[in-house]
C-alpha cells in the first residue's frame, strides 16, 4: 500500500468524520501536510493533490476514520 | 485498504469506546490487516479476549468473538482450540489481564505450546479502571495506586513467554504498525503458541500522569525508543536500558498440543479396539 | 468392541457412574484439576474420552478448567468438569459467565467437609447454598442431587440434557459418600438413554440474533465455526450479543434468564416420595443423608409410626410446590442434612409456619445415621401422642 511508484495513479482519501476522535496523529504523521483538523476538531483533507498514498495516516489512525484508496 | 479492513468490522458498533489517541485501535487495525493477509475464512476465525480496554476489541470484529472474564481468555481459547483444532484462534489481552490475573494461564498456554496467537496490548497500566499499576508498569512510574512511584519491577513479556515455552515471540509498537501486522501474520503461521507484544499508548491513564503527553506524543516516544533486533545486537546493556527491542525475538520448535492430543486419540482407540 | 454406554449389571463407584452417564449423554470434552474426592472422574475421563474421539485436558487450575469447558461448549462440544469444595469456589467466576452468556455445561461438585481445606476425604453437604448462590449476581441455576450410584448415572445424563435444553450451567451436587460408594447397578441400554441436543438456529446467518429467545425463553445456539459469526460477552448484552448498559435490556435479560428455568419447573424439578400417602411425620433429605432417612422411615413404620420421606432430587430450583403441599397433611417435617440447616430454611419458607419444622444435622465429617433421624421421628410421634 505504501508502495510509491512512478506509474500514474489516483489517490482517493476516505474520511469517516463520525468515527474520528480528533487525536491529530494522522495530521502529524502525514509527510505532505495533506491533513488538518477542522473547526470541530475532526480530520479534514486540505491538500488532497499532495497525497502520495503512503498510507501512514491510515495505519496509525486509532479510530478507523481515514483510509487511502490507491488506483494504479 | 480501509475498505478491506472495514469488511471485517462490525461497523454499526463504531465509533469505538476508546479515548482519543489511545493506541488500541492501531493494534486492532494491524490485526485485521494481518487476518486479511493470512486469508483466513472469517467463519473459521475466532477472537477471544479478556477484560479491560483492549479486550473490547473483540466486539468490533466480524468473526466468532468471545469476550470472557478477567485474565481467563487463554483458558477459554484453549477449550475452543482443543475442541475444534480446525479453528484459527487469536487471543487479545491487556498487560494486566495477561500477566497479573491471567499470569498462570499465560505460562501454561505457553508450556503446552497450543496453537493460539496471543496479542498483548501493553499500555503499561490498567486503563479501564482508571490508571492503576500493572506488572508491566516500569519501576518509578506513577499510577493511581502508585502515587509515589511504582516500586515493583516489571515483567519482560517476551522473556516470560520464551521461558515458559512459547515457540514464537515478537514485539512491535503501534508506531511500527506495519511491522506489527507482519509479526501477527508470522505468529499466526507458527504452529504453536505465539506471543506478540504490542506496545501501545494510554494517554489518559498513563501518559498524562507520567508527563508523556498525548497519544501523538506517546506514539513519537515509541518511535524514538524502539530499536530493532539487529540494532540491539550491537548495543550494550547500558545503551538498551530505556529502549524497546522490536521484531522477531524468538522462534522455537516444539510439538503442538492439539496435534499431540490427536496422537493420544489414536493410541486410545488402538488400545480399546475402536 | 466397547460401546458408548455400559449395558450390563456391574459394580460401580458413584464417580464412575457420573462419567458413564456423561458419556452416554454425549459429553465429549472434559477439563479439570485434581481434587479429592472427585479425582476419579478426571482419571476415568482421561482414559475414556480419547477412545471415543473426545478430548480431556488437565488445566492449570479450577478457574481455567471452567473456562475451557465453556470454550469447548461454545465450539459445539458437550462439556463437563468435576471438582470438590475449594475447587468449586474457584469455578464460581466462570459459572456466572456460563449463566450470563447461556453456555450449556455441567459442573460436578463432590462435596467434602468445609470450609476451606476442611477434611478432604470426609462427606458433608455444606455447599447447598454455594451451589445456588456461589457466583455473584442474581443468576438462575439448576442443581441435581443423587442419592445412589445408579442415580448418579441417571442424573449425569439429566444434567447434560437440562443444560443443553435450557442453555444453563447445571450442577450435579454429589457428596463424598455417593462419589466413593460402590453399588451393583444395572444401567439402561444406550438406545434407551434419551439424549437432548441444544436447539440450533434455523435462519440464515444474517438473520441470526444469538440472544433472541424462542417461545420457551431459550435462544437457539450456533457453534463457533458454523458460519454464524456473533459476539459472546459476560457484559449485559442485547439480542445481537452486543454490550449495552440500557436498564431495560438489562432487566429483560435477567428476567428471561430466570423465566426460562422457572417457567419449566415441571420439567426441571423432581422429587422422590416414599411412604408419603398417610405420613404424619415427614423427613426431607437429599443425597447421602436421604439413604439414612429412608432406613429411619422404614424402622419407624415397623414400630407403627406413620413416617414418610420426601427426597428432593432437584434441590435448585427448590421444590417449593411439593414441600408446600406436605404442609397441608403432615404434622411435622424433619429436615436431615449434613450441614447446619441450609435446606431447612427453604423448607420453612415453603410451609410458611403451617407445620413444625425441625432439623437433624451432622457436621463432624461422618455420614448422618438412621438412628439419629429415627430418634427425631420418635420424639415427634411421642409429642403428638402426649399432645
Amino acid at each position: 500500500m505504501a508502495n510509491v511508484s512512478a506509474a500514474p495513479k489516483t489517490v482517493h482519501i476516505v474520511v469517516r468524520e463520525g468515527w474520528c476522535k480528533g487525536c491529530g496523529i494522522c495530521v502529524a504523521l502525514c509527510p505532505k501536510e495533506v491533513l488538518s483538523l477542522n473547526a470541530s476538531g475532526k480530520v479534514a483533507v486540505v491538500n488532497p493533490d499532495r497525497c502520495t498514498g503512503c498510507g501512514r495516516c491510515e495505519i496509525h489512525c486509532p479510530d478507523f476514520a481515514i483510509g487511502i484508496e490507491v488506483k494504479e | 485498504m480501509l475498505s478491506q479492513v472495514e469488511s471485517h468490522l462490525r461497523s454499526d458498533r463504531f465509533p469505538h469506546i476508546w479515548c482519543p489517541g489511545c493506541g488500541n485501535g492501531i493494534v486492532l487495525a494491524a490485526l485485521v490487516r494481518a487476518i486479511e493477509e493470512l486469508g483466513y475464512d472469517p467463519d473459521k476465525t475466532v477472537v477471544v479476549s479478556g477484560i479491560g480496554c483492549s479486550s473490547r476489541a473483540a466486539g468490533y470484529l466480524d468473526f466468532n468473538t468471545l469476550h470472557t472474564t478477567h485474565g481467563r481468555a487463554l483458558a477459554f481459547a484453549t477449550g475452543i482450540k482443543l475442541a475444534r483444532p480446525e479453528l484459527e484462534v487469536f487471543v487479545l489481552m491487556g498487560d494486566g489481564d495477561a500477566t497479573a490475573i491471567g499470569g498462570n494461564h499465560f505460562i501454561h498456554a505457553a508450556r503446552r505450546n497450543i496453537d493460539l496467537t496471543a496479542i498483548i496490548f501493553n499500555n503499561s497500566i490498567y486503563g479501564m479502571t482508571g490508571g492503576q499499576y500493572s506488572p508491566l508498569t516500569p519501576p518509578g512510574k506513577r499510577a493511581t495506586t502508585a502515587p509515589y512511584g511504582n516500586i515493583e519491577r516489571s515483567f519482560d513479556i517476551a522473556e516470560l513467554a520464551k521461558g515458559a515455552g512459547a515457540t514464537y515471540v515478537a514485539r512491535a509498537t503501534t508506531y511500527h504498525a506495519t511491522m506489527l501486522e507482519k509479526l501477527i501474520v508470522a505468529g499466526a503461521r507458527n504452529k504453536g503458541f505465539s506471543v506478540i507484544e504490542a506496545i501501545t499508548a494510554c494517554p489518559v491513564g498513563y501518559g498524562r500522569r507520567n508527563k508523556m503527553g498525548n497519544g501523538l506524543q506517546m506514539l513519537l516516544w515509541q518511535k524514538e525508543h524502539a530499536v530493532t533486533v539487529k540494532q540491539a545486537e550491537k548495543m550494550s546493556p547500558e545503551e538498551l536500558r530505556d529502549k524497546i527491542v522490536i521484531g522477531e525475538l524468538y522462534k522455537g520448535e516444539a510439538p503442538e498440543y492439539t496435534a499431540m492430543y490427536q496422537q493420544v486419540i489414536e493410541r486410545a482407540q488402538k488400545t480399546t479396539g475402536q | 468392541m466397547m460401546s458408548d454406554v455400559v449395558e450390563m449389571a456391574r459394580l460401580m463407584q458413584g464417580n464412575e457412574a457420573v462419567v458413564e452417564g456423561a458419556l452416554a449423554a454425549g459429553v465429549r470434552f472434559y477439563a479439570g484439576y485434581p481434587i479429592t474426592p472427585s479425582t476419579e472422574i478426571a482419571e476415568l475421563m482421561a482414559e475414556r474420552l480419547p477412545a471415543l474421539g473426545g478430548k480431556f485436558i488437565q488445566m492449570e487450575d479450577e478457574i481455567a478448567s471452567m473456562a475451557a469447558v465453556i470454550g469447548a461448549s461454545l465450539a459445539g462440544v458437550k462439556a463437563l468438569t468435576a471438582t470438590s469444595g475449594p475447587g468449586f469456589s474457584l469455578k464460581q467466576e466462570n459459572i456466572g459467565f456460563a449463566a450470563m452468556a447461556e453456555i450449556p455445561c455441567v459442573i460436578v461438585n463432590v462435596q467434602r467437609w468445609g470450609p476451606s481445606t476442611g477434611i478432604p476425604t470426609a462427606p458433608a453437604q455444606g455447599d447447598v447454598m454455594q451451589a445456588r448462590w456461589g457466583t455473584h449476581g442474581d443468576h438462575p441455576v439448576i442443581v441435581l442431587c443423587p442419592a445412589s450410584v445408579r442415580e448418579a448415572y441417571l442424573l449425569a445424563i439429566r444434567a447434560v440434557n437440562l443444560s443443553e435444553k435450557y442453555r444453563v450451567p447445571v450442577i450435579l451436587l454429589m457428596d463424598e459418600v455417593i462419589g466413593h460408594m460402590r453399588e451393583r447397578v444395572v444401567l439402561p441400554r444406550a438406545k434407551e438413554v434419551e439424549v437432548i441436543e441444544r436447539k440450533k438456529p434455523s435462519v440464515e446467518p444474517k438473520d441470526y440474533y444469538p440472544y433472541r429467545p424462542g417461545d420457551d425463553g431459550v435462544p437457539p445456539m450456533a457453534s463457533f465455526g458454523e458460519g454464524y459469526r456473533y459476539h459472546v460477552t459476560g457484559l449485559v448484552h442485547d439480542e445481537k450479543g452486543n454490550p449495552t448498559t440500557d436498564p431495560q435490556v438489562a432487566e429483560s435479560l435477567l428476567l428471561r434468564l430466570h423465566r426460562k428455568i422457572y417457567d419449566h419447573l415441571d420439567d426441571v424439578v423432581s422429587v422422590e416420595g416414599y411412604q408419603l400417602e398417610d405420613a404424619e411425620v415427614t423427613v426431607v433429605a437429599y443425597g447421602a443423608a436421604a439413604r439414612s432417612a429412608k432406613r429411619a422411615v422404614k424402622e419407624a413404620r415397623a414400630a407403627g409410626i406413620k413416617a414418610g420421606l420426601l427426597r428432593p432430587v432437584t434441590i435448585w430450583p427448590f421444590p417449593e410446590k411439593e414441600v408446600a403441599e406436605l404442609a397441608g397433611r403432615v404434622r411435622h417435617i424433619i429436615v436431615a442434612e449434613m450441614n447446619l440447616g441450609q435446606l431447612k430454611g427453604e423448607v420453612e419458607r415453603a410451609v410458611r409456619g403451617r407445620v413444625g419444622v425441625s432439623g437433624v444435622n451432622r457436621v463432624n465429617g461422618e455420614l448422618i445415621t438412621f438412628e439419629e433421624i429415627l430418634s427425631a421421628i420418635r420424639e415427634v410421634a411421642l409429642d403428638a401422642q402426649s399432645g
